[in-house]
């Protein structure tokens, strides 16, 4: 455990150490209050609630995400440092969940600044603070299954650009997973309940099911097993390239 | 105490390392001679548990590394090649971790870092970010981290590639200091080096192990191992022939020099020391002797030798 809290500690800091966790969290909440305010409409909606501001959360994840987790392992290994880091009396999982666990902290963090919003809406009316509470833990996890995604592809190149590329994809195809139009189109060829499937790996429904103030055990232990599958899939591409 | 027994490792079809043992005592600093390529890394990497055994199994401390790397991972230090760290961190923040991640809490990490921080001498950059500081100083750090719990067993992947020769000479020192009641092993392609810290050396070659033996020993092996060079001033020289008739000289070569000198290569009989009779020889027939000297072999040739198995060759290159 030693382990696994020293290279918890070592990373979270390491964002703090770069201009990353400033930039990142200044872009993240100027961009959620643009969104909120302009497009989502927030005051015209005329409805004390923070829908307009969680609405935006899939897409906001989509470019910010893959940009927190394309360094986790694509820089160890470009720098050489995986080497350091797997030598050391630690073992890879340890590692991997020490290094996911702090990207994911921060996200929490950058998510926690947004807080002024629950407070003003609280202000100007009397919202159901238990669907914004919901919708909290939701988008949380959510960023997780995104980090979680972005942990693999990281390990399994040393580019970080290709690492951002390939996570932002990949998380896209898991967003739109829900849509009519993505449906209609794999409709065409798959069977309805292989269409099904498909459907119910998207974020978005699951996101969306949460947001209404169900936090749903089902919609949080999708993304609970799918955090621990790209964690596992992490584990196995690391333990996999590393004679590269 | 390291072992390693009938090690290998394919990467695909390729066979970087084939068939090594060879143990490692405590006291002993072993170098780790070879090609680029040869397999040196690939070899200690396996030894610290980063990467896995094709076939053959490897001890460190009587604890098998591939069934527990963490166990064996605990009683070694490891300076990977290049000597890679974490360039965003401080000196101070980097050992921190180390030291956190090896489990020292409270006091005794403090005392275990500033040891380790007097021992390589880091006062002076302990707040300086790692990307900040000169090759001398990360290597130092790099060394730091490898020693700071104080290992039994003490892995160094060219730990003076890439430096000065006055930092060649710090770290060679380190480790030399370093050395009693360790196990070290260290690779390296610098030659002297080897003369300088080691006591055992290994030379590898295509992952094979070609020679296991001293640095004197491996000296020995030398062709020029105990010949004579004799220089003389042009006007006052014996000829070959004369030198050849002298008691216990087997052959005598003649190599130009530049300056107008004869310069003669004398090599012995087998077990024969024959640079008495020369200097015997050189009073009685007034030869006018500019120097004379006994070689003790080179590493390099017989290095040359082995991992290239050209020894006719090497003499061609040298004259």
């Amino acid at each position: 455990m030693n382990g696994l809290k020293a290279v918890y500690r070592r990373e979270l800091a390491g964002y703090f150490n770069t201009p990353i966790a400033y930039v990142f969290m200044v872009i993240f909440v100027a961009l959620a209050g643009l969104f909120t305010f302009y497009l989502g409409d927030f005051f015209g909606r005329n409805q004390a609630d923070l829908q307009a501001f969680f609405d935006w959360h899939p897409w906001l994840y989509l470019f910010l995400i893959p940009a927190l987790s394309m360094r986790l392992w694509a820089e160890e290994r470009r720098s050489g440092t995986l080497e350091l880091l797997l030598t050391l009396p630690i073992t890879l999982t340890q590692a991997v969940l020490g290094k996911y666990l702090a990207a994911w902290a921060f996200t929490g963090l950058t998510l926690a600044l947004t807080l002024p919003l629950w407070v003003t809406v609280n202000y100007l009316g009397s919202p159901d603070n238990g669907v914004i509470l919901a919708s909290y833990l939701g988008s949380l996890l959510m960023a997780g299954a995104y980090l979680a995604i972005g942990s693999c592809i990281s390990a399994i190149t040393r580019n970080q650009v290709i690492a951002f590329v390939i996570t932002a994809v990949t998380c896209l195809l898991f967003v739109l997973a829900g849509f009519p139009m993505v449906l209609n189109l794999v409709g065409g060829v798959l069977s309805e309940r292989l269409v099904e499937t498909v459907a119910s790996f998207s974020f978005l429904s699951h996101f969306q099911s949460i947001e209404k103030g169900v936090l749903g055990g089902f919609d949080v232990l999708f993304f609970l097993s799918l955090i621990a599958f790209w964690l596992y899939a992490t584990v196995v591409i690391i333990e996999m390239k590393k004679a590269d | 105490m390291i072992e390693v027994e009938h090690l290998s490792r394919r990467f695909g079809s390729k066979t970087v390392v084939d068939d090594l043992t060879f143990t490692v005592k405590p006291g002993e600093v072993l170098g780790f001679l070879g090609p680029n390529g040869a397999g040196k890394s690939t070899t200690m990497k396996m030894i610290t548990g980063f990467l896995r055994p094709s076939a053959g199994s490897i001890r460190v401390c009587g604890q098998l590394v591939d069934r527990s790397p963490v166990t064996a991972q605990r009683t070694l230090g490891y300076l990977p090649e290049g000597a890679p760290l974490y360039a965003d961190m401080t000196v101070a923040e980097f050992l921190d971790f180390v030291a956190a991640v090896r489990g020292f809490e409270g006091k005794e990490r403090k005392t275990r870092i500033d040891a380790v921080i007097d021992k390589v001498h880091l006062e002076s950059v302990l707040h300086q970010s790692i990307e900040t500081l000169s090759k001398g100083f990360k290597r130092r750090v790099g060394l730091a981290q490898a020693i700071l719990h104080d290992p039994a067993v003490l892995i160094l992947d060219e730990p003076t590639d890439g430096l000065d020769p006055n930092q060649k000479h710090e770290v060679r020192a380190l480790i030399h200091g370093m050395a009693k009641d360790k196990v070290v092993v260290l690779s390296t392609h610098i030659l002297e080096e080897v003369e300088a810290v080691c006591t055992r050396a290994i030379i590898i070659g295509a992952g094979r192990l070609l020679a296991d033996a001293t640095p004197a020993a491996l000296e020995a092996r030398s062709p020029r191992h105990h010949s004579v060079i004799l220089v003389t001033q042009n006007d006052a020289s014996p000829t070959p022939a004369q030198l050849g008739n002298l008691p216990g000289v087997a052959s005598v070569e003649f190599e130009p020099t530049d300056s107008g000198d004869r310069c003669f290569r004398l090599y012995p009989l087998e077990g024969r020391t024959i640079i008495g009779e020369v200097q015997r020889a050189a009073c009685a027939g007034g030869w006018r002797v500019e120097s004379l000297r006994l070689e003790q072999g080179r590493l390099d040739e017989v290095f040359r030798h082995l991992t290239r198995g050209g020894g006719d060759d090497d003499r061609r290159a040298q004259a």
